[in-house]
Parts: structure tokens; sequence; C-alpha cells
């Protein structure tokens, strides 16, 4: 189906996953922590290049983001960056208010919203007609949420955001491309290593 | 706390005690009647960072976040919370090998007066069972803060959750007029 964007975003360019993974990992400096959702969001991200610092997950569909604002709280020196999909927020978008209400100035939560479950069989999300992500996260007490209007867009946002200005929300609109590869399915090693990444383990 | 004050005290200055002497100092929450007290007081200490999550889900997310950023965490629910996370528990904690510490006021039995809350309760320790994590019902106060102390440190020794149910034994539970 034809996506329709959410009215927020009508301005807003669809972009590509993957192309604006490669983006935002790239102005990352400073060992930034990054947790990916589960599905595209995880694979693009393995796919970009797997820093220490990244962790992948594989289940708990919707939870990138509370993982993300731990990782936050346990280490308010660093930056942290969730990157999530329309139908795993949908999920869980209580998590925002949670966020709002804790206010962490190291979290930036990328959401990309390709109007679908893609990796499903592409059903339509909410996200694809009505539901606003920016919206809804604005209602939820995040000033620092926006669509990104284009790939130019969306780098000075991510940067802006880097700076620990936050909490932070950019969304972006996506098409339909797939993920470009896959995660390694291994849990402990995945964790370990990210232990290791943000220099809890050795 | 001597083992005097810790069996004079109440059950939650106890479990606030030992979780403090066990350095967790992350403990987000979904509202309970009967953990109330226990909510309060660690909202009243400064050791603690807590605060509510809007889903139990959500708290065993952030948990995870914040065992592998390097600070150990506790999460309060009741029992038709837990629930809701199975799947949390069983994709993300148990693979991951993530210690949360999960504290659960028992609702659902000895006197329970809400059959939804009795029925969630019988699916718990089956679940707990099915996914082998250690599990302690507490009834008694003198056997309160040997359980959660040893279990806490065993949780991170073997990098395994484990799961407190807080019997109305120990609580006094929630209370209806009949």
């Amino acid at each position: 189906m034809t996506q329709t964007p959410a009215p927020g975003a009508h301005n807003a360019k669809v972009m590509n996953r993957f192309e604006l993974t490669k983006r935002a990992v790239a102005q990352l400096k400073a060992e930034e922590a990054v947790v990916a959702g589960i599905g595209n969001t995880n694979f693009d991200l393995w796919m970009s290049g797997q820093r220490p610092q990244n962790f992948y997950m594989l289940g708990s569909m919707g939870l990138a983001i509370p993982i993300a604002l731990g990782v936050a709280i346990a280490q308010p020196q660093r930056h942290v960056v969730a990157l999530e999909g329309d139908g795993s927020l949908l999920m869980q978008l209580g998590c925002l208010a949670t966020v709002a209400m804790l206010k962490p100035k190291n979290l930036t939560m990328v959401v990309w919203d390709n109007g679908m479950y893609q990796i499903t069989g592409g059903q339509p999300t909410a996200s694809a007609a009505v539901a606003d992500i920016v919206a809804v996260a604005r209602g939820c007490g995040l000033a620092n949420s926006a669509w990104a209007a284009d790939e130019d867009d969306f780098d000075r946002l991510f940067a802006a955001a880097l700076k620990d200005g936050g909490p932070t929300l950019i969304a972006a609109r996506i098409d339909d491309k797939p993920g470009t590869g896959t995660t390694d399915r291994d849990p402990v090693q995945i964790r370990q290593r990210f232990m290791v990444g943000l220099g809890v383990r050795k | 706390m001597t083992d005097t004050q810790t069996q004079t005290a109440p059950w939650h200055q106890v479990v606030l005690e030992t979780l403090k002497r066990n350095d967790v100092r992350l403990v987000p929450y979904v509202p309970d009647r009967v953990f109330t007290p226990l909510i309060k007081a660690l909202h009243e200490d400064s050791f603690f960072t807590t605060f509510p999550c809007t889903r139990e889900e959500e708290a065993i997310g952030i948990v995870t976040g914040a065992w592998m950023g390097g600070m150990r965490a506790a999460v309060l629910m009741q029992t038709s919370g837990f629930g809701t996370i199975p799947n949390a528990i069983a994709s993300l904690v148990c693979p991951s090998q993530i210690p949360a510490v999960i504290f659960v006021s028992e609702r659902g039995t000895l006197g329970e007066f809400n059959l939804g809350q009795a029925m969630v309760c019988r699916t718990m320790r089956p679940v707990l069972d099915a996914l082998g994590i250690e599990t302690h019902t507490i009834t008694r106060h003198d056997e309160l803060a040997f359980i959660v102390d040893r279990s806490i440190k065993q949780a991170v020794a073997t990098q395994a959750p484990v799961t407190f149910i807080l019997s109305p034994l120990l609580t006094g539970g929630k209370v209806f007029a009949a």
C-alpha cells in the first residue's frame, strides 16, 4: 500500500534507513552508545560497522528506548542513541513519557518511520495514516522532537542532539527497502562486547 | 543494621537496606499499594534513583540497560505486572544473562477479592519455573534479609535474574472490606 504521511510529516522527504544509519554513525566520535531495536533497524546498524558500543536487541520488541534509557542513567557522561522503528515504538509509547519525565540530557531517540511492520510482511502501522510520532513525542513532553526534512536536516538535527541538550527525538520517513544484512544471533556475545565497549568489562 | 534492628525494622526497611548494602542504586517500578512504603522510602533516600514506569516491560528494559552500563538495578511490580513481562524476560534478560532483580508484591492469594488477580497469579510461578529463574517466595520476616542479600549476590555472580515474591504473610497484603 502507498504510505500516506502522518500530518506533521507531510513535507518530510522519504529517505533510506541504511543511508541515514551510516550518516548517524559517521557523526559518533566519542564512543557514544547505540541501542538498536529489533529487525531491520538492528540489521542496518550492524551493516554500518560493528562498533563495540553498539547493542543489537534480538527480541523484546519495543524496548530499545528503555534499554538506552537505562544505559544513559548508568553512564551520564556518555551520550546514548536509541534507534527504533515506528511499529516497535507504537508498542511501547509510554516510554516516551518516562523519558520526558526523567529528562536525560544524554539520550537521543531516532525513529525510522516506514509506516509498516516491514519484517512481518509489510502490514501497515497506525503511523502510516494517522499517528504522528513527533506529535506523540511532543505530547509526552519531549519538546525537542522533530521530523527530519531531508538528509542534511537529519545530519543537523543529529549533530545538535549529540551535544547533550536532550532528550531529543528525531523521526525520519523512510522507504520500504529491507535491511541490508543480518546480525549475528549470539545474545551473550553481543551483551559482553557492549559491556567491554562501555568500559564496564575488560 | 544490626541483627536486632533487622528483626524489628519493618519489611520495607529491610529490603531498602539490603538493596543499599548490595549497591543496587536504580529502582524503576510500577506502583503497588502494598509496596507504597518501600517506594516512598526509596524516593526519600538520595542513594537511590527511583521512578515509575508506564509498563513493567519498560522497567525490565531500563534495568537491562543499566546493568550493561555498570549500574545494579531492581524492579518493583505487582503480580499482574509480572503477567505482562514473560517475553521481555525470555527474549532479553535470560538470553543476555542479565542479573535483573525482580520484586513482586503478591496478589491473587490469601484473601484475594479480584478473580482476575487470582487467575494471573496462577501463571506466575509456572512461567518462572519454565524459564528456570531463581525464585523465592518470602513469607517470614526473619528470613527476609538473608534471602534477599544472598540472592542478589548470587544473581550478580552467576549473571542470572532473581525473583522475590513478597507474600502477604510478610507484607500484610492488600486488605479489603468483605
